[in-house]
């Protein structure tokens, strides 16, 4: 079966599956069959940024908000109450106030209170004094100055500034709340929760077992009786698992577009949906460094990235191609064809920005007779490296002498962030699909994550504004601006939003894939088995 | 022999002692620790946080004070805590032993039935259609690699049977974890049983030229009494030693297999905690698996003295 008639398949059996939840009445029990493709470092979603934690510890929790299951596309427009019943924000929008639902219990028997709330955001912005080991995500809350309390039951989140994004935030599957009774050790080992299924086991390298919370708030959820992770390392071996019938659902993200037509040929009824991944191939210049620091040689550079090659090559050209937020189908916030097309990089065809950037390379004093020799540093991963050889060749059209240069895995962030390379590409994801993640992450002066030491007053400038801005529209506005400017400065050029997709068999129902986070709906509280 | 089995006693322990310094160097001096790569998995880096971290784990004192403390747990028992895990090290290692020692039994089981009677017959039929046949089965076991033959068989008995023989939950009885494990146990004692095959039959081949072969056929002697008592016994050493080799070798080959099959064992763990440069679990297993590697050695030494008394005479 070709891709498009694998997609054709896929997209009709995934509209089959999204309206089963309404036309059947769901069944309760079973186990939900599942594997992880690597060994979560730890069960603390605010401790890590991977999705091998995210995907299966989720359920153990809940928000206090959350973008709405049933909708494929989060959005602020989308968030419905969790663990807050309710929310309000004051007249100077610096006040959110959150309602708790009463009557809600941790896994180990202990009331959830306000208190927790208090905790938890505490620890995050290192109010606590049992802080987290890692705090991947503290730039998140750098708006917040502390929570405070009013009885059991309610909860103010007092900010420095207005921040449309504040309840995004508090939505995603990244923030879930956390007992403060329970000791940070125990959370990374053993994890309590108030969400649809308690912690088992966690066995490293082997399995992760849910079972049933059958106190859960929720009237009638969950469904399943548990969940099971196994945990795969071979990706050959668990889709071969998969097409035997051995899991339910995939690891998410975990089909790349050339295997999805091998699981289809494999599992003809299986349902497989493309999703972007939240995860953007890169290219990071070091521009502290000569000759890099040179602006006309970046902007070369990013002339030089034939994108749709890149992406027919790697993606089976389903991969996005926009700026650094993702566009629309899928995202919320990324820049319509015709505003992207005039950017630095994205107009004319790949022959024409060839020449141009052949241009500026000669006046440079570079050409074929003398070549600029460089090292394109990546990560010693074969998502990294696979563009990253694509990359070499593109620019080697441009009189440059690149040649690859493969870090070791754990040593790649600490010599990014020491800025000891002169090019290199890197995957960079991002948790939710706002600006306030993805640009303020990327490209704010402060940012742990930005690798590259861009630092633009001119964007700090409109990072804040887009920030505190409640109308959507004009929000979206600012964040084209700063996109603008980013492409101008070829700061991080974007190559790719990528794509992957998560296959489950026909009797799995009630699971949406989200299709801007790969982060979101993992609570599997209305997932249910059809056997 | 008393002397002997002092001698190779000595050297055990003094190789061990080495094997200790040298795991202990090794791996502080490959780039990254603990930290490193838990920062990693977040993509960011924070000193004060990464410094707090080696702090509590105690990275932070000299590498000597490191190493003291790791042979006094030792000598106590306490092998410390894993880093990532977070649960003390002997609980993580202890449950994945007998599941790696009951592959790799199986593997050197398979590899010795499968490859030293069909080196026998390989040889006693020397330049016969069954010969050959022995041959080319032996070659392509030489040049399979586990891991891929590994992945056929998979295939295989997906495509086949619609299931597939990997580890997932405990299989329940030693006899299901048995026929479960025998199947990545004859992917990797294929590879091994080619070379017991081929060293039994090279060997087989040099002993049945010599000259109390012919005596024993001109006494009369049967054909089986030739091959089995009078050859393969003489023939025998040098097939031991290749077999105590591959004992050590195997961890290495069931480290793919044990990936591949999805078997929570030793190899693949230590793997892992190598990558995650988990110190207490690495130094440990590794220190573990030196310590297999030293015996079966020295059973291998006592069991050349057994068979070829010269030996412990000269040793």
């Amino acid at each position: 079966m070709d891709l498009r008639h694998a997609a054709v398949a896929t997209i009709g059996c995934a509209a089959v599956a999204l309206a089963a939840p309404t036309a059947l009445a769901q069944k309760s029990g079973g186990v939900l069959r599942s594997y992880n493709s690597s060994n979560p470092p730890s069960a603390s979603i605010h401790e890590e940024a991977t999705i091998a934690t995210a995907m299966p510890f989720s359920a153990v929790f809940n928000n206090l908000l959350m973008f709405d299951p049933s909708k494929p596309r989060n959005g602020l427009d989308t968030i419905v109450p969790e663990l807050a019943e309710r929310w309000t924000w004051d007249a100077s929008r610096t006040r959110f106030t959150v309602t708790l639902r009463r009557g809600v219990k941790w896994h180990d028997g202990k009331p959830f209170t306000a208190k927790d709330v208090q905790c938890t955001w505490h620890r995050l912005i290192g109010k606590d004094p049992d802080d987290f080991r890692k705090n991947p995500r503290a730039i998140w809350w750098r708006n917040l100055s502390e929570v405070t309390t009013n009885g059991d039951y309610e909860a103010t989140f007092v900010l420095a500034a207005p921040q449309a994004s504040f309840p995004a935030l508090l939505a995603t599957n990244l923030s879930p709340v956390y007992p403060c009774h329970v000791a940070l050790k125990d959370m990374r080992t053993k994890p309590v929760g108030t969400g649809p299924f308690r912690f088992v086991t966690f066995d490293s390298n082997k399995t992760i077992t849910l079972a049933k919370n059958k106190e859960y708030w929720k009237p009638g959820r969950p469904y399943l009786d548990g969940i099971q992770f196994s945990i795969v390392a071979s990706r050959a071996t668990r889709t071969l698992a998969f097409a035997a019938n051995e899991f339910d659902l995939t690891f998410v993200a975990d089909i790349t577009p050339p295997l999805v037509g091998d699981v289809l040929a494999r599992s003809p009824k299986a349902v497989c949906e493309l999703a972007p991944t939240g995860v953007t191939t890169n290219l990071l210049v070091n521009r502290d460094r000569a000759p890099f620091n040179d602006e006309n040689l970046r902007k070369a550079m990013t002339l030089a990235i034939d994108r749709q090659a890149m992406n027919d090559i790697l993606e089976r050209g389903k991969a996005s191609i926009s700026g650094a937020m993702l566009a629309s189908p899928h995202g919320r916030w990324g820049l319509p064809k015709e505003l992207l097309d005039s950017l630095p990089g994205y107009g004319g065809t790949p022959a024409e920005r060839l020449v141009a950037a052949r241009r500026i390379m000669t006046d440079l004093g570079y050409g074929p007779a003398k070549r600029l020799k460089i090292k394109v540093s990546t990560r010693d991963f074969q998502a990294f490296k696979d563009p990253a050889v694509l990359l070499v060749d593109q620019l080697n059209k441009i009189y440059f002498d690149a040649e690859l240069e493969i870090v070791e895995s754990s040593v790649w962030y600490n010599k990014v962030t020491r800025r000891d390379y002169s090019v290199g590409l890197n995957l960079t994801g991002s948790g939710i699909d706002d600006p306030d993640v993805t640009l303020v992450e990327g490209y704010a002066c402060k940012s742990e994550r930005n690798y590259t030491n861009y630092c633009n007053p001119r964007v700090e400038k409109l990072l804040a504004e887009q920030s505190q801005e409640a109308d959507p529209s004009k929000r979206q506005q600012l964040v084209w601006q700063i996109e603008k400017i980013l492409a101008e400065d070829a700061a991080r050029p974007i190559i790719l939003h990528t794509v992957a997709a998560t296959c489950w068999h026909p009797h799995v129902k009630g699971h949406v894939l989200q299709q801007n986070s790969i982060y979101n709906n993992w609570r599997f509280e209305d997932v249910w088995l059809d056997k | 022999m008393g002397a002997y089995l002092v001698r190779r006693l000595a050297l055990m322990l003094l190789t061990l002692f080495g094997m200790s310094v040298l795991i202990f160097v090794l791996l502080r001096v490959v780039p990254g620790n603990i930290t490193d790569i838990i920062f990693d998995s977040a993509g960011y880096v924070n000193e004060r946080q990464k410094k707090k971290i080696e702090q509590q784990l105690g990275l932070d004192q000299p590498i000597v004070v490191q190493y003291g403390r790791w042979i006094a747990g030792l000598a106590k028992g306490d092998l410390g805590y894993a880093y990532v895990s977070e649960k003390p090290a002997l609980d993580e290692i202890l449950p994945r032993i007998p599941v790696t020692a009951k592959l790799a039994v199986l593997a050197l089981f398979f590899s010795v039935l499968i490859g030293v009677p069909l080196g026998v017959i390989s040889a006693v039929r020397q330049d016969t259609t069954l010969d050959y046949v022995l041959r080319i089965v032996s070659l392509s076991g030489l040049s399979l690699p586990s891991f891929w033959l590994g992945l056929l068989i998979l295939m295989a008995f997906v495509h086949w049977f619609g299931w597939i023989p990997i580890y997932q939950s405990s299989p329940g009885s030693l006899w299901k974890e048995v026929a479960l494990l025998s199947i990545p146990a004859a992917a990797v004692g294929f590879r091994s049983s080619a070379l017991v095959m081929r060293l039994t039959r090279s060997s087989m081949l040099e002993v049945l030229r010599q000259d109390y072969i012919r005596t024993a056929r001109a006494k009369g002697a049967s054909d089986t009494s030739v091959h089995y008592d009078h050859a393969l016994r003489n023939a025998v050493l040098p097939v031991v030693t290749i077999i105590g080799i591959e004992a050590a070798f195997l961890i290495g080959g069931l480290i793919v297999t044990e990936t591949v099959f999805n078997i929570p064992g030793v190899a693949r763990f230590l793997v892992e905690a190598i990558r995650w440069r988990d110190y207490p679990i690495v130094q440990n297993l590794v220190m573990f698996i030196a310590v297999v590697v030293v015996a079966v050695n020295f059973l291998v030494d006592m069991t050349y003295a057994v068979l070829d008394p010269r030996i412990r005479y000269e040793g």
